[in-house]
């Protein structure tokens, strides 16, 4: 149950402020009140004087040439502001290449805001109509006539790079964005002299993060007598709103005080909106040649073609293991499409980049090759979305261990506890290289063991075969990948801070303002920095306020990705309260008119008001200490200036990542005649250091875990054979609803992390991460006693029928 | 080219008031709430009719805002969460959805919280699985809808004790 009551108590860890009273707390959100009562501010909400609507005519097809553009007829329609191509749109914003220079090769092509001669996938937005409202420009754009040349579109994976397929970019001379070889050493001989070796093919379907919010921004760029006189205000649906700040600057060639970017309230986000689109850019351009703010909505059908996808791997694996049971080699050959360009900034490599470095992550063997091709093709671009990699290396790496137990003949879990890397051996470093500060898979199996009672699961799925009822129970281990350092994107020449930044002001009255530069997207950021800086400072939580989302007003830094708000932005609260603490009792110290070496050391901060260390007394209520501050500094002794307002900043520079780790054990009910599995139960249990908030934290988990079995069992986007998307609506494309899914039961293990003094790790991704394969295990667990497998995600009836040969 | 389409004026009573409003005939109920009325609490999702975020209460029935047109609205009266006076049972699921963190982004919550008030209206008997497939025709993508169901099922549970018996009518 998700209340601050049901959640299970935490064996507590140390304090990290005095007196601490929130941090660990299952406090609800304050600030989720407003939401519930309609009163949220999204972008569509809001509207500007002289604001104009903008829609996108996009490519029909996958690749084309683009002929002439007739826009006469559509100019002339009710309300028509203007109608924009990619030559007007190139002369004020420059192309870009997704590549980062630590993915040793990887290249793309240049992209523009709208194409300019070439579409390059169904979806590529083409030309901008620009009209008084919304219905105007969508009622122009059934006049707007595009002549195109159909080409032929490279869709295959497993032919994009043949000779015989066509280049999508020339002058790139094939179709191979990136490709990595890793080889620890040692492979061959590990799957010669194994006991027993399990070799299976996986395929993930393309997937897309569907964001109830679609994609929505509003460009406002007002111009000045000369160019170097205009500003621009982007308010924008976003994650990442300093970089987006930092790339309207470049590819605009504006300077920062030029341009602002505000979000406000974002609805979900998962990864999609954290990425730089071509619309983004085509929508400041249109601004400008419109002179007017301008609002671009993408509606639901061209979210489908618009939004990054994600997935689409094909990937052979296998696993050794020798006659005690110990694994001894992973192998994988994974082969993934990102579409035509690699996304700006972060690129497409990284998804199969993660993949390579996170197969095999929880287990102690020494031997790993892996072989990774990233190809192009006109299919909508993919990036990172919500756990990146991680679903398909585990899924990939957990398949291969419950196929090695069933050749061993050994209880899955128990072959888990005998490989994890054990819990006294970190640091450690896995086989791929990654660096491990801390973790513990032995911990979390042993709770995950009497948390869904394994035993009993065992014992029912047993007598119930008896009777023809095909239970499964599937476990998954994981790693995930928190609190990056600059390894992630910046050393790649990447401008993506991996430093966020907190400021804390007194104010008057005694609150606390807390502004800080990740911002909120709903999973409680703002609330957990309100939890933190209430103990850091000492004052109560209805005391403090948490600004975020306005590149004028916040510190720089990098916003919500990769799981870090929580582990780096809370370290940067943190440290900013404890700041700030010192500075309200220095300028008590003088109030007070306390003298002396000790004088510091005689004062505390408690619940809003200094008091005395030695007998409790309130000495200085902070309404108090901030009236004087602020109103009556005459009354201050000369040379004292109180500093009332601190600015700390934190990168996590002592590992790569900080990974986190977790178990997952699905249990499910396949009906062998229908092919369709039900959900009986889910269980996680999940170490991201220490909880600042369990119940939020839990729902965090839960919400991930359904997305991760979103794309374990129903959600592909479908293509037909000329890269037409089949299934883009919500009508086609299915996500998981509430009947279909179970209740998800959530524990914690709480190992901190030692990188910084609050000790948070990321916990946004970890369900994600791990639901595919526990889901996927419990499929196959319970086909079992037919001899088959499934191991193409989604897992639908039919290829569930396939398997067992009904079909 | 095209002539302006026509409008036809509509008296809807939203949310306790009565507005009078020209709109073209192909407006639908949510564009013309949030346009036409200013009331940007009900959420577009999908436009077609699946995903539910714009759910909104129209003569006492939850409706689905995108598929009904403001002129079928004519004479109707309007409900959504953004109302001054919510029922009982609405404020109770507001802050149950708030007190079990039954909402992240929020997007889809007051289409959310539309269709719960009439599950505790209309099923007060309805455990955790009749909870689940009530609203399975809204989505939310951040929960994973377990808090969700904690919540309408708080509210039901309350119910069951007598929470919303003593009220007048027309409060609860």
């Amino acid at each position: 149950m998700n209340s601050p009551r049901d959640t299970p108590h935490l064996a507590p860890l140390g304090d990290v402020t005095p007196d601490q009273q929130h941090i660990g707390v299952a406090h609800p959100r304050a600030g989720a009140h407003r939401l519930t009562q309609g009163r949220g501010q999204f972008v569509d909400d809001i509207e500007l004087p002289r604001m104009a609507h903008v829609v996108y005519w996009r490519s029909p097809v996958a690749h084309a040439r683009i002929g002439r553009v007739d826009s006469s007829v559509a100019r002339d329609m009710p309300g028509v502001v203007g109608v924009f191509t990619g030559h007007d749109v190139a002369r004020l914003c420059k192309p870009w290449v997704g590549t980062l220079a630590h993915l040793a090769g990887i290249k793309s092509a240049p992209e523009y805001p709208l194409a300019l001669d070439r579409a390059h996938w169904q979806g590529e937005p083409v030309v901008a109509i620009v009209a008084e409202t919304r219905v105007q420009a969508e009622d122009a754009l059934q006049h707007l006539v595009v002549e195109w040349q159909d080409l032929p579109a490279v869709l295959d994976t497993e032919t994009a790079l043949a000779f015989a397929t066509p280049l999508i970019h020339p002058e790139l001379g094939d179709n191979l964005c990136f490709e990595r070889r890793l080889d620890t050493g040692g492979v061959d001989e590990a799957f010669a002299n194994a006991a027993a070796v399990f070799e299976e093919t996986y395929r993930f379907a393309r997937h897309t993060g569907v964001t109830l919010e679609p994609r929505c921004q509003i460009a406002d760029w007002r111009a000045g007598r000369e160019r170097a006189e205009g500003h621009l205000t982007v308010y924008h649906s976003q994650q990442a709103p300093h970089m987006m700040h930092d790339l309207y600057c470049r590819q605009f060639e504006l300077q920062e005080s030029q341009v602002r970017v505000i979000c406000r309230d974002v609805g979900g986000s998962f990864g999609i909106k954290v990425h730089a689109y071509p619309d983004d850019f085509a929508t400041v351009a249109v601004s400008m040649l419109a002179g007017r703010p301008v609002k671009f909505v993408a509606d639901r059908l061209e979210s489908f073609v618009s939004d990054i996808h994600a997935r689409e791997h094909r990937i052979t694996a296998r696993i050794a293991a020798d006659a005690n049971g110990d694994i001894t080699a992973f192998e994988i050959d994974d082969l993934t499409g990102i579409g035509p360009f690699s996304m700006f900034p972060r690129t497409s490599g990284i998804e199969g980049n993660q993949v390579v470095n996170l197969t095999g992550g929880p287990y102690k063997h020494k031997h790993y090759r892996a072989q990774l091709k990233v190809v192009f093709q006109n299919k909508v671009p993919t990036c990172q979305y919500r756990g990146v990699g991680h679903p398909i290396a585990c899924a990939v790496t957990e398949a291969l261990v419950d196929g090695l137990a069933q050749k061993l003949g050994v209880d899955p879990l128990a072959l888990r506890e005998r490989n994890v890397i054990p819990d006294d051996a970190y640091p450690a470093t896995g086989a791929s290289g990654i660096k491990l500060e801390v973790l513990s898979h032995q911990a979390c199996l042993q709770r995950m063991r009497v948390l869904c009672d394994y035993e009993a699961l065992r014992a029912e799925q047993a007598t119930l075969r008896a009777k023809g009822v095909y239970r499964g129970i599937g476990i998954a281990t994981l790693i995930e990948l928190t609190n990056p350092s600059a390894a992630f994107y910046g050393v790649g020449g990447a401008r993506i801070a991996s430093q966020d930044g907190a400021t804390l002001r007194l104010e008057p009255s005694g609150v606390i303002t807390v502004l800080s530069s990740v911002g909120e997207q709903g999973q409680g950021t703002e609330a957990i920095y309100a939890q933190i800086a209430a103990d850091a400072v000492g004052v109560a939580l209805d005391r403090v306020r948490v600004v975020t989302g306005d590149t004028d007003a916040t510190p720089y830094g990098g916003g919500t990705w990769a799981s870090r708000g929580a582990g780096i932005g809370g370290e940067a609260v943190l440290q900013a309260g404890l700041a700030l603490r010192e500075n309200l009792l220095k300028t008590a110290a003088v109030i007070l008119k306390r003298e002396g070496d000790d004088a510091l050391a005689g004062l505390l901060l408690r619940r809003g008001s200094v008091i005395d260390a030695a007998t409790g007394a309130e000495l200085l209520p902070l309404a108090e200490l901030g009236r004087i501050a602020y109103f009556r500094s005459d009354t201050l002794p000369k040379g004292f200036t109180p500093e009332l307002m601190v600015t700390r900043h934190y990168a996590q520079r002592d590992y790569p990542f900080i990974f986190t780790n977790g178990v997952q054990v699905s249990h499910v009910e396949v009906d062998t005649e229908t092919g369709f599995v039900k959900l009986l139960g889910h269980w996680a249990v999940e170490d991201c250091g220490r909880v600042i908030n369990p119940m939020l934290v839990d729902e965090q988990i839960r919400g991930a875990i359904v997305q991760g079995i979103g794309g374990a069992l129903f959600e592909e986007c479908l293509y037909d054979e000329h890269g037409t998307l089949r299934n883009g609506s919500l009508a086609d494309y299915l996500v998981p609803m509430a009947a279909e899914m179970p209740d998800i039961v959530v524990a914690h293990v709480q190992t901190p992390t030692a990188s910084s003094a609050l000790g948070a790790k990321g916990a946004g991704e970890a369900g994600t991460a791990g639901a595919p394969a526990a889901v996927m295990n419990a499929i196959n667990d319970a086909l079992a006693p037919f001899g088959t497998r499934v191991a193409s995600q989604p897992i639908t009836p039919e290829k569930i029928l396939r398997a067992l040969k009904k079909l | 080219m095209s002539e302006p389409v026509p409008r036809h004026t509509i008296r809807v009573e939203v949310n306790g008031e009565a507005l009078t409003r020209a709109v073209e005939p192909r407006r639908h109920l949510v564009d013309f709430l949030r346009e036409d009325c200013g009331l940007k609490g009900s959420h577009l999702g999908c436009e077609h009719g699946v995903c539910g975020a714009c759910t909104v209460r129209l003569d006492g029935e939850i409706v689905r805002g995108c598929l009904v047109l403001a002129v079928q609205a004519d004479g109707g009266r309007v409900e959504t969460v953004e109302t001054r006076q919510p029922s009982a049972r609405l404020r109770a699921l507001q802050d149950a959805f708030v007190a079990r963190n039954a909402l992240q982004c929020g997007y889809c919550t007051p289409g959310m919280l539309m269709a719960a008030l009439e599950l505790v209206e209309r099923a007060p008997e309805a455990d955790r699985e009749q909870v689940r497939t009530w609203i399975a025709g809204n989505y939310c993508r951040c929960t994973g809808y377990h808090a969700i169901v904690d919540a309408v099922c708080d509210v039901l549970a309350a119910q069951r004790r007598g929470a919303f018996e003593k009220l007048p009518q027309e409060a609860a």
